[in-house]
């Protein structure tokens, strides 16, 4: 298993570029022939779901609707299902709902659980063995099983149709506590030690030592819980019945039914939801494939 | 203060770690107060919103508890007896085992394909990478989406590029035969770039002696393969099947959203039927009793995989 984002070397801090050595046998076979032609093969098939929606969404509903199928339709590309989804439907306030709660839940997830994980890694307090024990093991509980006492919890709250309920549910990450604590152990204590003999308080060792060595494996976090939060389907759709509520992907099955068979507005609402994390991949293409291959970890 | 001075005070501290018994003590005092208040604000979300959760469920579980209030009260192992006598229960979970099995193996072995293609360092690196890492990024709202569309009978990709090779077109999601397999093609598709991602990670951390090594005792690019690379990769693949068989089993989503479990209950998995007990029939005791017949199989099968594991290793 690869580690180095999981140590904090300078490598990883200083931003070096990491390249990786790779085999360099270039010399063209019919192997290497034969290789590149399945790998084109597999590529244009995974790509292919995204052509088709975004042909479709490009046409009128007439010709989405019509056989024999065309990529190119006779009657021209236009933009009439995008316009119409963005101008008729709730899809904007969905988007905003999902960055709103999304945004809060990586927030909370990542800083209470970088703090209950610099408390497993460093600090002896009482319990703590015992309560890390209980922490691990609640990884395999999946959340699945959670839906009816949450919600009931819900209700007793008067949280149901909220923001604060879609939030506080997804706030607890125990992943999150044991990879960033297999982080944190790995700073070498001497680092810490030299501002605490200046009388820099454990809070302020975090903040100004441990957390600045720390940016990749919270970067890596952060985007895994965002990416988690942002396409979460079944607590979402549970706990809001109110439309102006709803995140993206409860909103979209929703008025899926409700478009019917208006193919191209389907396409294009789609395609409008996969937009925002598709941008965040692109930015954050590094971080996210090497955050995945330390971590094993990957949002969902 | 410099470092150097502060690691040669560290030096110091360690070697005479016995004499600062008491300095150590007033610090272990504090750590154990910064220690609680550092992992406070987790550990109240964690009982508030995971343990409390976890214990009540089992308590509704021996309720009859309804989703309007009422049946509030506790009937024992009733709601138990009735699950394990209720044939769609089994059903659905029969749906699960078959979908992770189903599912499981390509995402596993399509994964690794991908990844021993890219790793032969092809040009174009960053592309194959996006194009089958891009739809992990998807919601599978969005998945569900594209995928009902592209198996649409009439309208759908599906049936016209298979077309020319003389097959009828197919009622993918309608035809009981078709509807599992057509949800499998749908799930590898989505999710099988982020067991790709961690099979090309773990080919680039093997030593390039070794393959130095095998080439010069003759080894041709096929013996490599099986006498290298697969061995080398077999931790990795351990975890990729851990992981994978977890996520199967909790599979919901696409599911609902692609045949509402359907057709004629084939593709129900046992994450829909407590979802429905639940929020369409409205018995929360029955559908808590069913999320913890659930929870004691996901419990099984880890700890199945961990033996398994610990053999292997030991």
């Amino acid at each position: 298993m690869p580690t180095d984002v999981l140590t904090p070397e300078p490598s990883t801090t200083t931003g070096a570029p990491h390249t990786v050595v790779r085999r360099t046998r270039r010399r063209v076979t019919p192997g290497r022939i034969a290789a590149l032609v399945v790998l084109v093969v597999l590529a244009v098939t995974w790509l292919l779901p995204f052509a088709w929606a975004l042909v479709t969404s490009l046409k009128s509903e007439a010709a989405a609707g019509s056989t024999p199928l065309a990529w190119i339709p006779a009657d021209g590309f236009r933009l009439d299902a995008f316009t119409s989804v963005l101008s008729e439907g709730n899809i904007p306030q969905w988007t905003l709902n999902s960055l709103f709660t999304a945004t809060a839940i990586t927030v909370v997830t990542v800083a209470t659980s970088a703090l209950a994980a610099y408390a497993f890694s460093r600090l002896e307090f009482t319990g703590r063995r015992w309560l890390f024990v209980v922490v691990i093991a609640s990884i395999i509980v999946p959340p699945q099983v959670l839906i009816v006492p949450l919600f009931y919890q819900m209700l007793t709250l008067n949280l149901v149709d909220t923001y604060w309920g879609i939030i506080l549910p997804q706030v607890i990450a125990p992943a999150m506590v044991f990879i960033l604590k297999k982080f944190f152990d790995q700073i070498p204590e001497e680092l810490e030690d030299a501002a605490r003999m200046d009388g820099a308080s454990r809070l302020r060792v975090f903040t100004s030592i441990v957390l600045p060595l720390s940016r990749p494996i919270l970067a890596a976090v952060s985007i895994f819980v965002f990416i988690g939060a942002w396409n979460n389907f079944l607590w979402p759709f549970i706990v809001t019945n109110d439309t102006s509520l709803m995140t993206l992907p409860v909103g979209l099955q929703t008025v899926k039914s409700a478009y019917g068979v208006q193919y191209a507005q389907n396409m294009a609402s789609a395609l409008l939801a996969a937009a925002p994390l598709i941008i965040v991949f692109l930015f954050f293409q590094r971080q996210i494939i090497k955050g995945i291959a330390t971590t094993g970890f990957g949002g969902r | 203060m410099s470092t150097e001075v502060a690691r040669g005070e560290v030096a110091l501290s360690k070697t005479a770690h016995a004499a600062e018994r008491p300095g150590s003590a007033a610090r272990r005092s504090r750590d154990n107060r910064a220690g609680l208040a550092f992992a406070a604000p987790f550990l109240a979300l964690f009982l508030a919103f995971l343990v409390w959760p976890i214990a009540h469920g089992v308590y509704l579980s021996f309720t009859g508890q309804t989703l309007t209030g009422a049946g509030g009260s506790w009937v024992g192992l009733s709601n138990y007896t009735e699950a394990f006598a209720d044939p769609v229960m089994w059903r659905s979970l029969a749906n699960t085992a078959l979908f992770t099995v189903m599912s499981t193996v390509p995402l596993v072995l399509v994964a690794l394909a991908m990844a021993l293609l890219v790793n032969l360092g092809i040009p174009g690196q960053w592309l194959w990478r996006l194009s089958f890492f891009m739809p992990f990024l998807l919601a599978s709202t969005v998945v569900a989406l594209f995928w009902t569309w592209m198996y649409n009978p009439q309208l759908g990709l599906v049936n016209w590029l298979l077309a020319p090779l003389g097959i009828d077109p197919v009622a993918w999601l309608q035809d009981e035969r078709w509807a599992m397999t057509a949800v499998v093609v749908t799930t590898l598709w989505w999710t099988v770039g982020f067991n790709f991602l961690l099979y090309l990670a773990a080919l680039q951390n093997i030593p390039e002696q070794q393959y130095e090594a095998a080439a010069i005792d003759g080894a041709g690019p096929w013996r490599q393969l099986f006498s290298i690379t697969i061995p080398q990769l077999g931790p990795t693949t351990v975890l990729i099947v851990i992981l994978q068989v977890i996520a199967s089993l909790k599979v919901f989503d696409q599911i609902y959203m692609m045949t509402n479990g359907g057709p004629n209950g084939v593709t129900r998995p046992v994450v829909q039927y407590i979802f429905e007990a639940g929020f369409t029939g409205y018995r929360f005791g029955y559908s808590a009793a069913i999320s913890y017949v659930f929870f004691a199989l996901i419990i099984v099968v880890s700890l199945v995989q961990l033996r398994i594991t610990a053999r292997r290793s030991a």
